[in-house]
């Protein structure tokens, strides 16, 4: 901030070098507006250019030095003040002087770890974000910009059904099926309800997918839970014997990748909840839980990328493009 | 080793029904009629009593079609049996229309064929919810309610 135009201000700005090849990915803020941020996966260099514009030309600007940081924090709501940063890694861009005239200055973070995916939730949020400062003598100029990593996974090696028998004894007994245990963000949930016995009248079934994020540790975990699907697979009575399909396409909800524990601080987990209603509206209802995971767009190539630079950095960044690299899991083993 | 690209959504394989549980009776057979209201005694001794009719398959049900003879405070026992020893919520009963028991009134108060027909519409709802309610079929006081001749209020509460 300056003092009524006396001395000099400075405008700072964070560009990438790649800003326009770079795809942007959509991401809802804490607030509920969307916006879109530059896309990045683990393992990628993030690199660009930090422009210092001086508002008065001519003077000069003081500074106690110019860094840039990328920072990967996890944020709860409840206890805002207190930040847990897990990846925090900074360059210097100008050591304590005087800039005379506006300056751009370029910057690297090499094959940067982004071990979790960016996500705002109900009561936490985990950010990544680049920020540059000019530290001066009373208040610092600073500027912030967010971007947004997915974390990708490929088809799991196994992927079982879920297939269970359950119910109120003599009253209601149901077998459910769901074709796998683990599904992409795109994928279709394929599975089928089995009637065995039927003694109470139903009036119809729903499925619904239910968000439960967990944050806290110990005795004091929250869960906060949020209904992301409804919909209907049943209306009319069903009698012992008939089977009702389930078919539920994901892609058009709006959901994350299971978080597990991440950093130790929050999860966020999907259910499937199967409900029946009968006819005095009263709900029986069986939750199970289902795996979410994201599948890459162009899964071959990125993979491939992503296991290089993986290799390099576990094991020394002066491995030349044309060695080579441990092929990726899934893929036949070379020896190399 | 191909990554499948297009989902297969392919029904699941499923037994086919057998045909007598696709077109025969339903297990889930259960109608509770209450109608006939006949109003007894004389005076201010006077009462009305509905008939109660039940017809199920519900094996839980040892006989499958009865027919008593109930009146409004024989549900409200009920419902107090209910709401002390299950752990259900208890739809309501039609109201006690207790102003209509004041005396001064222009029409027949808790006689009058019209509050008579409201009753009886409110009874008969509460039944069939909690007839069709898998913990309150457990409950002695509903099957004695239903099949019994008389409601014995000594009777000894518990699961059946």
């Amino acid at each position: 901030m300056s003092f009524f135009g006396f001395g000099q201000s400075a405008e700072v700005d964070i560009v990438l070098n790649d800003a326009e090849t770079r795809k942007k990915a959509e991401h809802k803020t804490e607030d509920g507006k969307k916006d879109k941020y530059f896309l990045f996966y683990d393992g990628e260099t993030v690199s660009g250019k930090v422009n210092v514009t001086l508002k008065n030309p001519g003077k000069r600007l003081e500074h106690y030095g110019i860094k840039i940081e990328f920072i990967g924090q996890i944020e709860l709501y409840y206890d805002r003040g207190n930040h847990h940063e897990f990846v925090s890694l900074v360059k210097d861009l100008a050591r304590p002087g005087e800039l005379s005239h506006s300056q751009s200055f370029d910057f690297e973070f090499t094959h940067v770890e982004k071990p979790y995916e960016t996500y705002t939730g109900q009561n936490v949020k985990l950010r990544y974000f680049l920020r540059a400062t000019i530290s001066r003598r009373l208040n610092d100029v600073s500027k912030e910009m967010d971007i947004v990593v997915h974390t990708l996974s490929t088809y799991p090696e196994l992927n079982s059904s879920i297939k269970m028998e359950v119910g109120i004894e003599d009253c209601l007994h149901i077998e459910f099926e769901y074709n796998k245990s683990k599904y992409h963000l795109k994928d279709v949930i394929v599975g089928k309800i089995y009637f065995l016995l039927v003694r109470i009248k139903i009036k119809h079934m729903e499925i619904d997918i239910i968000k439960r994020e967990t944050t806290g540790t110990g005795p004091s975990v929250y869960h906060e839970n949020d209904t992301i699907a409804k919909y209907e697979i049943m209306d009319g009575a069903p009698v012992r014997g008939e089977s009702i399909p389930i078919r539920l396409f994901l892609a058009g909800y709006e959901m994350t990748p299971t978080m597990r524990d991440i950093n130790k601080k929050f999860s966020v987990r999907y259910y499937l909840n199967l409900v029946l209603i009968d006819e005095e509206e009263r709900r029986y209802f069986k939750q199970q839980e289902i795996t979410l995971w994201r599948k890459g767009d162009i899964v071959r190539r990125s993979m491939s990328q992503q296991a290089t630079i993986a290799s390099q950095r576990f094991e020394g960044s002066d491995r030349s493009s044309s060695e080579k690299v441990p092929e990726p899991k899934e893929e036949k083993e070379d020896s190399s | 080793m191909s990554e499948p690209t297009v989902a297969d959504t392919r029904r699941l394989n499923s037994k086919p029904q057998d045909l007598t549980d696709a077109y025969g009776p339903p297990s889930n057979f259960l109608e509770i009629d209450v109608y006939d209201p006949q109003t007894v005694g004389v005076g201010r001794n006077r009462f009305t009593t509905y008939e109660v009719r039940m017809r199920t398959n519900l094996p839980i049900f040892k006989t499958k079609d009865t027919c008593v003879r109930r009146r409004y405070s024989d549900f409200e026992w009920l419902k107090n049996e209910l709401e002390r020893d299950s752990k259900i919520v208890v739809p309501p009963l039609p109201g006690k229309a207790l102003k209509r028991q004041l005396p001064f009134r222009g029409d027949e108060g808790i006689f009058e064929d019209s509050f008579i027909e409201e009753r009886r519409v409110g009874l008969e709802q509460f039944i069939n919810r909690i007839a069709g309610h898998p913990l309150a079929q457990n409950e002695r006081c509903l099957h004695m309610f239903l099949q019994d001749e008389s409601i014995d209020r000594n009777y000894i509460p518990g699961k059946v």
